[in-house]
């Protein structure tokens, strides 16, 4: 994500706040627009939605084609008379597209947990100025912000440390973005001092304090945060191909990447055996694509939400 | 005054709570710095950092002697960023400028869900998105073929590629990059707007005397890390379609780096390659903050 957006606080207090009748006005002070400008800003906005929706829609559609349907068509069908599930059948009864999705699911959950629990510590460590430590630590993780390793270094590390065809390669480079760090951090530094320093009068431990006060009080970000990263997990290709070297271990976007975008015929072998006549290649093809669309989809809404809710504004660091 | 002693025991509980973090950024950001000592080494694999021989700069003659595949490499990847800098740069301010004007709560809130969507999606998706619908095989030239039309060659020619990885960028990103220009629009002062008005200045003049200056610090402050980015240029993106185009019209400093060193086993050169980028990197980050002070803006931190 770009480095440039932040979590802020809730937005607000940054706008006066419409009364309900008037919700969607345009300020009285302000003309009417002209019937060009409306119709140019639609045009702009339409465009822009077909463009994202079209090729979805093609891609879904063709998944459940029936071979007739796709052949007439020759390819790409946009609307499918008797949907079949044939293709996702033929891909997730077994096989390489089945077992990547499992790799992929597992990587994603085990590596959202991992990497939210060490930025909620590292975060909290971080939101208590003037603790030991707490300038270098500090200073140490947004540093990382400005540089990169390089790919040989990466590499050279990350074999050097055993982990070359190992799932944690792919989890423990990227743990803890020092971005998402910051911004957690922001948020609990939000939080009102009196309900941590009275939590301590009573005799609350760090470990407690975070469970039961910073924590509830952040379920926003927390959420946000590890869409964010379960995003990042699902998607990740690049350190995949770089570090899995055996093929059974790949996960789904290494799948997409050999047999949609580089084509590679996908037969029987690699889905399952008892399949007796495989749907159309392009069927198969566009099922995966779909599968590997479909969970971010589903937790798309949710992330909406937030950003709805205002939580998802962006600041500017001055 | 607390001895030290005394603030370990008050804080040794948020030390341990660091500890993951701090390790994984200590072995997978700071560790891997210390690798780019293999620019100066030939070094072998087998032998490893500590045994490989020390060569001075021999790494470096790609650069330092204008390398033709070097030099093509870091042409295509500063043609990549201007073609960027200059087309796609602008298109989430208009983007915003359109989303901002537009008075239906629902609506505008409809299309923002949509036009965000595709951020979320990775490059393989994307990549291949974009295939189905202008490849051969696609949609757009099964059309075409259907209504016995000549059909278009996008995907896979060289020619094209630089048209092709800009609209990916496009299409994938303009929508999200809204966001932040949004927000900064939501904070344009009502009063000024106002009083532009009763001074009778036209949709136009208020863009340009009102709105535009109130949004120019977050523009300056996108751009200045943009230009940042300037050497690295989607090398997901690129790496995808390499296969198809070649080299010649694809190769960036980035994937030069990957195929000397990780496919080629160049590994001395490579690391050189990325270690000057790195360092570019850093400079032009540095450098355009400082540009940006000089012009009164405030940048990405304060002076």
């Amino acid at each position: 994500m770009s480095a440039a957006v932040s979590v802020a606080r809730p937005a607000g207090g940054a706008g006066p706040r419409r009364s309900r009748s008037g919700r969607g006005q345009r300020p009285a002070w302000m003309g009417e627009p002209s019937k060009l400008g409306i119709g140019a800003r639609g045009l702009v906005l339409g465009v822009g939605c077909l463009a994202v929706v079209v090729p979805f829609w093609a891609v879904l559609m063709t998944s459940m084609a029936s071979p007739e349907e796709i052949s007439s068509a020759g390819g790409f069908v946009l609307w499918t008379r008797e949907p079949t599930l044939d293709a996702y059948r033929a891909v997730l009864s077994g096989g390489i597209v089945t077992r990547a999705l499992m790799v992929s699911a597992g990587i994603t959950a085990l590596g959202t947990a991992l990497s939210l629990v060490a930025t909620i510590a590292l975060a909290y460590a971080l939101s208590r100025p003037g603790s030991l430590l707490h300038k270098p630590i500090l200073l140490m993780t947004v540093f990382t912000l400005l540089f990169n390793p390089g790919i040989i270094p990466m590499y050279l590390t990350v074999k050097q440390l055993g982990l070359l065809d190992n799932y944690l390669a792919l989890i423990l480079p990227v743990l803890v973005n020092a971005f998402n760090v910051i911004v957690m951090r922001a948020f609990f530094l939000e939080i009102p001092s009196e309900l941590v320093e009275s939590a301590f009068m009573d005799g609350a431990g760090e470990v407690r304090i975070l469970l039961r006060i910073v924590l509830p009080l952040s379920k926003a970000v927390v959420t946000v945060i590890g869409l964010f990263y379960a995003v990042a997990y699902w998607n990740a290709f690049f350190s995949a191909m770089l570090y899995l070297q055996s093929p059974e271990k790949w996960p789904l976007q290494l799948v997409l990447r050999t047999y949609v975008v580089n084509n590679t015929p996908i037969g029987s072998d690699q889905l399952s055996s008892n399949l007796e006549n495989l749907p159309p290649q392009i069927s198969v093809q566009m099922a995966i694509l779909v599968i590997s669309i479909l969970p971010i989809l589903l937790i798309y809404p949710f992330i909406q939400k937030h950003f709805a809710k205002g939580l998802m504004v962006g600041a500017v660091k001055g | 005054m607390h001895s030290l002693r005394n603030r370990w025991r008050r804080d040794r509980v948020l030390l341990l709570l660091a500890l993951p973090g701090v390790t994984a950024l200590l072995l997978f950001h700071y560790l891997p710095l210390g690798g780019n000592i293999i620019a100066f080494q030939d070094f072998q694999p087998f032998l490893g950092i500590w045994h490989s021989p020390y060569v001075g700069l021999d790494n470096f003659e790609p650069v330092l002697t204008g390398d033709p595949v070097f030099l093509n490499a870091l042409v295509n990847t500063l043609i990549i960023t201007l073609i960027q800098v200059v087309f796609v740069f602008p298109l989430p301010i208009c983007l915003a400028l359109v989303l901002n004007a537009t008075i239906s709560e629902r609506l505008k809130r409809l299309t923002q869900s949509i036009l965000y969507m595709p951020h979320f999606l990775s490059w393989v998706i994307v990549v291949a998105l974009f295939q189905q619908m202008f490849g051969n095989g696609g949609m757009l030239n099964g059309w075409l073929r259907s209504a016995d039309l000549s059909t278009f060659h996008i995907v896979g020619v060289p020619e094209l590629f630089k048209l092709m990885i800009t609209s990916q960028v496009i299409w994938k990103d303009t929508g999200w990059s809204t966001i932040i220009f949004l927000a900064a629009l939501s904070r344009v002062d009502p009063a000024q707007m106002e009083a532009a008005v009763v001074d009778g200045a036209s949709a136009v003049r208020r863009l340009w005397h009102v709105t535009l200056p109130s949004i120019r610090p977050v523009i300056v402050l996108l751009l200045i890390l943009r230009l940042g980015d300037s050497l690295s240029v989607g090398f997901e993106q690129i790496i995808l379609q390499q296969a198809q185009v070649g080299a010649g019209a694809s190769e960036v400093l980035d994937t030069y780096v990957y195929n000397h060193g990780i496919v080629g086993g160049d590994w001395g050169t490579a690391a050189a390659v990325g270690l000057i980028k790195g360092i570019v990197g850093v400079a032009l980050v540095l450098g355009a903050n400082r540009a940006a002070h000089a012009l009164g803006e405030q940048g990405v931190y304060a002076k």
